[in-house]
C-alpha cells in the first residue's frame, strides 16, 4: 500500500498517496496535474524536468518522491506571484527565446537558480551552469540574452528599492 | 522547373515514411460551415494551380493519386465573426518553427488588424482543411499567401458592405485596427458591427491582390511568438500533458531487435495486476494501466521470447549501401580529383517524444498527437482500424519540435487499440529510448564525388552519386555544363525518413568539401574559387555577405587555427557560412570558435523569429557535423540515450553572427530547413585549413577522419 506522504510545492502541502520510489516528475504530472514540468530523458541527462529542491536545481526523473519529503519544491507553476512573471519568465518573453519551448519550463528555473546564487554571471558561466539542459531546436544563443537580460532586470530592480 | 516548385517534390524519395494515402474529399457544405463557425463572414480559398498538392492530384496516373477526380481543393478557411473576431483555419501544425505567429501575421496584415485580433486553428482533422502536413518549408511559400488572400478577400467584402450602407464609393474608404473609415465623415465601423447578422461565404482563387512587401506594417516586423506566456509558465499542455477522465497510461512491448519475431509470450502476470488491460493483437503486445508506474510494472511482467535475423552493423554502412566499386563515367586523368563522402545515421531527438492520447466514444475516435501529419495520421488510424476517415478526429497541440521526424503515428495507433481494448482513453508518451529506437532516422549515405577542373580554375566535369541518403540538393548550383547526378536506393538497415532538410545536408557536405579540395589543386582561395564557378546572383550574394561580415579576406592565419567557407541554395533559400575551428591535434578534438551565416529567403515576414531559426538550424547542425552518430548491430540501437548520443549543448555553441538580406521584392520562402545544409562543410573546409587533412565522413569530431 503506499504511503500517505506531504510534500511542500509552490508554498502549499500536498498530500499524495504513492509509493516513496517513483519518480517527483510522474508525482507531480500524473497525481497533481503541475504538467509544466517535462519529461525529456528518464536519465537526468536533459534538465527537461528541472524543479528546484530547497532552492537548487533537480531533475526531478529521477528523483525519488520519497527523497523529497519535507523539503520546499518549486515547479515552474509558482514563479508566476499574484499575476507576475519572475524576471527569468519576463526575459524570455522579451528576447523571444522561444521555438517549441518544451524545454522552457526547465531552462527558466535552472537560471533563476543560477541567478539565485550569482546575480551577475558572465557569460562562460551561464553556458556552465546550463551546460545540462538540451535545447533541440538550438535557441542557446536567444536563451543566454534573455538569462543575461534577466539578471540585469533583477539587478536593476534591487538597485531601485 | 525549380525543385521546390516541383510536384515531384511530394515524392522526394527519402520521405519514405510517407504512405500514399487518398485526399480528403471537401465536402463541408455552407450550411456546416456557419453551424461549426457561428454567423458572420467565410473566406475559402481555392488552392493555386502552382500548388504541388493540387498538380500532384492532377497528374495523370501520378505516384501518389492515380488520376483520381478531385474535387477543388481549399486550402485554407478564415472566419470573422459577430463579435469582429479573426479565426484562420489551417492543416499546418506549430512544432517550433513559430508559424503561428507569422501566419497571423499574414491575416492581420491584410486586414489592418494587430495580431492579437487573429486567432490561428491549426492541425486539427475536424476544423481545418486537408493539408499534406508541415513540411519541406512550404508554409511560408504556400500557405502564408493563401491566409493573405483569404484576409485581403475579408476585407475587401467588409469595405464594401459599409460602402454600401453609407452609400459610398469603397475606393474612398480606409481601414485600420479592424475598422471601416469614412475620411470624409469621420464615421467607422467595427468589422463586428458590419457583419452583425450576416451569413456571408465567398470562395477565392488567385485573383487577389496582396500588400507588396516593401508597404507592410505587420508582416515583416519582429512579433514575438503567439501564446509565449502560457509557454514560459507552462501553463501549454503538449500532448504529453493531456489528461482526459479516466485516462489510463499505456505501454508497449518492444521487440529485442529489429524485424524481430515473436516466438512466445506469457502475460498472464501481467493480466493478474489489477486495473492492468493487456492487448495481443498479432505483432502488438501493450497494457494500459491506471498509473504510469503500474503499466511499467505491469510491461516488466511479461514474459516474451524474440528470434531476430542477423543484421549489419554500422561500421558496414558503406559495404550495405553501396555494395561494389565506384561507378563513375569519366575517364582518368591527372585533373580528376575522386573521392568518396559518408554520413551516418542520425537522430531527430525532439525533445517532446512521440505522444498520443486516444479516446473513442460511440464508436468515434479522437486522438491528440504531436505530429507534422494531421491528415495523414487519420489516414493511418482508419487503415489500422478499418474506420471511415470521417469517424476519426486527430487535433495536434502546439508540439515540442519535430524537425522532420514525426510524419507518422505509431503512438497514436498504439493509444488508440489499448483505449479500445480497455474501454478508457488512454495515453502514451514514448520513452528516451523507444523515441531513439523506434522512430525513423536521417538516412544513412555513401556519395561518390568525380571532378575535373581546368587550368583556370573553372569545372569542367562533375558527377555525383548519392546511394540511399536521398536526392534534396543534390544537383550543383555551380556553372558546370553537363553536371551528372543521380540518387541510388540502397537497402536501408535502418528505418528512415525525413529530416530538416532531408538529404541536402549530406548532399551539401560531399559538394561543399569536394568544392575545397578542388580549390587546393587549382592553389585558388576557396571563396574565389566559388565565385569563379557560379552564376546564381542569390548565391553569389549570400556567400560574398558571409564573407564579408566574417572578414574572409582579413583572416589571419594561427597555429591550429582553420578557416572554412561553404554554402548552396536549397527549399527556396539561399545560404552562406564562414566557420573558424581550433584544433587540439594531440586530443583530437575540434572546436568551433565561430559561424557567420548569411541567408536569403525573399522577402523576411519575422526578422526575430528568422535569425532564431537560423541561429537554431546552426546549432542542431553543429551536432551532425561534430558528434551525432547512431550506432547499431544485429538489429538493435547501441546508444539510444542522451548519454550516449552526444547533442549540442551551451558550452558547444560558437560565436554565431547571422546576417539576413532582405529581398522584399522577392517572395518569402521557409526558413526552417535550408539555414542547416552549409555549417558541417564549412567547419571540415575550416578544419582542412587548419590541419591539411580533407575529411570526408560525418562526424567530424574524429581527425582521423
Amino acid at each position: 500500500m503506499p504511503n500517505k506522504q506531504d510534500l511542500k510545492i509552490n508554498g502549499s502541502l500536498h498530500t499524495i498517496q504513492a509509493d516513496p520510489e517513483r519518480s517527483l516528475l510522474g508525482v507531480l504530472r500524473d497525481d497533481l496535474d503541475l504538467t509544466g514540468t517535462k519529461y525529456g530523458c528518464g536519465e537526468g541527462q536533459c534538465a527537461a524536468c528541472t524543479v528546484l529542491i530547497d532552492g537548487q536545481p533537480a531533475p526531478s526523473c529521477i528523483t525519488p518522491v520519497g527523497s523529497v519529503i519535507g523539503r520546499q519544491i518549486v515547479t515552474i507553476e509558482g514563479l508566476e506571484k499574484d499575476g507576475k512573471l519572475h524576471p527569468v519568465q519576463e526575459a524570455f518573453l522579451a528576447e523571444d527565446a522561444l521555438q517549441c519551448a518544451y524545454c522552457t519550463p526547465g531552462m527558466i528555473l535552472g537560471a533563476a537558480a543560477l541567478l539565485q546564487e550569482n546575480p551577475n554571471p558572465s557569460d562562460a558561466e551561464i553556458a556552465q551552469a546550463m551546460q545540462n539542459h538540451i535545447c533541440r531546436c538550438g535557441t542557446y544563443p536567444r536563451i543566454l540574452r534573455a538569462v543575461r537580460k534577466a539578471a540585469q532586470m533583477q539587478t536593476s530592480r534591487r538597485s531601485s528599492r | 522547373m525549380s525543385r521546390s516548385d516541383s510536384p515531384e517534390e511530394l515524392a522526394e524519395p527519402e520521405r519514405y515514411e510517407l504512405q500514399a494515402g487518398p485526399l480528403y474529399q471537401f465536402d463541408l457544405t455552407r450550411r456546416d460551415l456557419f453551424r461549426l463557425l457561428g454567423a458572420g463572414l467565410v473566406i475559402l480559398v481555392l488552392l493555386p494551380d502552382t500548388d504541388p498538392l493540387k498538380a500532384a492530384a492532377q497528374e495523370s496516373g501520378g505516384r501518389r493519386f492515380m488520376g483520381r477526380e478531385l474535387p477543388q481543393e481549399i486550402g485554407a478557411w478564415l472566419h470573422i465573426a459577430e463579435d469582429g473576431s479573426v479565426t484562420v483555419y489551417t492543416g499546418k501544425v506549430e512544432v517550433g518553427q513559430n508559424i503561428r505567429t507569422s501566419l497571423s501575421q499574414a491575416a492581420a496584415e491584410e486586414l489592418r488588424v494587430p495580431t492579437a485580433y487573429i486567432q490561428m486553428v491549426m492541425g486539427d482533422t475536424q476544423l481545418t482543411p486537408f493539408d499534406m502536413g508541415t513540411f519541406g518549408s512550404r508554409t511560408t511559400p504556400t500557405m502564408a499567401p493563401q491566409i493573405r488572400r483569404a484576409a485581403a478577400a475579408a476585407r475587401d467584402v467588409v469595405v464594401g458592405l459599409a460602402a454600401k450602407q453609407w452609400q459610398l464609393d469603397p475606393a474612398s474608404l480606409t481601414v485600420a485596427d479592424g475598422r471601416v473609415l469614412d475620411p470624409a465623415s469621420h464615421r467607422s465601423l467595427g468589422y463586428g458591427e458590419i457583419l452583425k447578422g450576416q451569413k456571408l461565404m465567398q470562395t477565392i482563387g488567385a485573383g487577389v491582390a496582396l500588400t507588396p512587401a516593401d508597404r507592410w506594417k505587420v508582416a515583416g516586423t519582429s512579433v514575438p511568438k503567439v501564446d509565449g506566456r502560457a509557454f514560459v509558465t507552462g501553463r501549454h499542455r503538449y500532448t504529453s500533458d493531456f489528461k482526459r477522465d479516466g485516462m489510463l497510461h499505456g505501454k508497449v512491448l518492444r521487440p529485442a531487435a529489429f524485424n524481430a519475431e515473436l516466438k512466445s509470450l506469457n502475460t498472464r502476470n501481467a493480466e493478474a495486476m489489477p486495473g492492468v488491460t493487456v492487448v495481443h493483437d498479432g505483432n502488438f503486445v501493450g497494457v494500459a494501466a491506471p498509473t504510469l508506474h503500474d503499466a511499467e510494472r505491469a510491461l516488466a511482467a511479461i514474459e516474451a521470447e524474440w528470434q531476430a535475423p542477423d543484421q549489419p552493423a554500422d561500421r558496414d554502412l558503406v559495404a550495405v549501401l553501396r555494395p561494389h566499386p565506384t561507378a563513375f563515367q569519366g575517364a582518368p586523368s591527372a585533373s580528376r580529383l575522386q573521392a568518396t563522402y559518408t554520413v551516418p545515421y542520425i537522430a531527430h531527438a525532439p525533445l517532446e517524444p512521440r505522444a498520443a492520447v486516444a479516446e473513442w466514444k460511440d464508436g468515434r475516435l479522437t486522438v491528440w498527437t504531436g505530429t507534422q501529419r494531421p491528415f495523414g495520421v487519420r489516414g493511418e488510424l482508419a487503415a489500422a482500424f478499418h474506420l471511415p476517415e470521417d469517424q476519426i478526429r486527430v487535433i495536434v497541440p502546439d508540439t515540442g519540435s519535430g524537425y522532420g521526424g514525426k510524419h507518422t503515428g505509431e503512438a497514436a495507433v498504439e493509444a488508440a487499440r489499448l483505449a479500445k481494448a480497455a474501454g478508457k482513453p488512454v495515453k502514451i508518451v514514448w520513452t528516451r529510448e523507444e523515441e531513439f529506437t523506434w522512430a525513423y532516422f536521417r538516412p544513412g549515405g555513401v556519395i561518390d564525388v568525380s571532378a575535373v577542373i581546368r587550368p583556370d580554375g573553372t569545372i569542367s566535369e562533375w558527377e555525383f552519386h548519392n546511394y540511399n541518403s536521398g536526392g534534396a540538393g543534390i544537383r550543383s548550383p555551380y556553372d558546370i555544363p553537363g553536371q551528372q547526378t543521380e540518387f541510388h536506393e540502397a537497402p536501408s538497415p535502418l528505418r528512415q525518413g525525413s529530416y530538416r532538410a532531408l538529404a541536402a545536408t549530406a548532399n551539401h557536405f560531399a559538394r561543399e568539401s569536394h568544392m575545397d579540395d578542388l580549390a587546393r589543386v587549382a592553389k585558388m582561395d576557396p571563396l574565389a574559387f566559388r565565385l569563379k564557378n557560379l552564376k546564381d546572383e542569390r548565391l553569389r550574394a549570400v556567400f560574398q555577405a558571409a564573407a564579408q561580415h566574417f572578414g574572409w579576406e582579413g583572416r589571419k592565419a594561427a597555429p591550429d587555427r582553420g578557416f572554412g567557407i561553404a554554402g548552396g541554395t536549397e527549399k527556396g533559400g539561399y545560404v552562406a557560412c564562414c566557420a573558424e575551428v581550433a584544433v587540439d591535434r594531440a586530443g583530437g578534438k575540434v572546436s568551433v570558435i565561430r559561424a557567420v551565416e548569411a541567408f536569403e529567403c525573399g522577402a523576411i515576414v519575422n526578422p526575430a523569429h528568422l535569425e532564431n531559426q537560423v541561429e537554431g538550424a546552426i546549432v542542431m547542425g553543429l551536432g551532425g557535423a561534430l558528434w551525432e552518430a547512431i550506432h547499431f548491430d544485429q538489429g538493435r540501437i547501441l546508444n539510444p540515450h542522451f548519454s550516449g548520443y552526444r547533442v549540442p549543448r551551451f558550452t558547444d555553441v560558437p560565436q554565431i553572427e547571422v546576417v539576413l538580406l532582405d529581398r522584399k521584392d522577392l517572395p518569402s520562402a521557409g526558413a526552417g530547413e535550408s539555414p542547416i545544409v552549409a555549417i558541417a562543410p564549412a567547419i571540415r573546409n575550416a578544419i582542412l585549413d587548419a590541419t591539411g587533412i580533407a575529411l570526408r565522413s560525418l562526424p567530424l569530431e574524429k581527425l582521423s577522419g
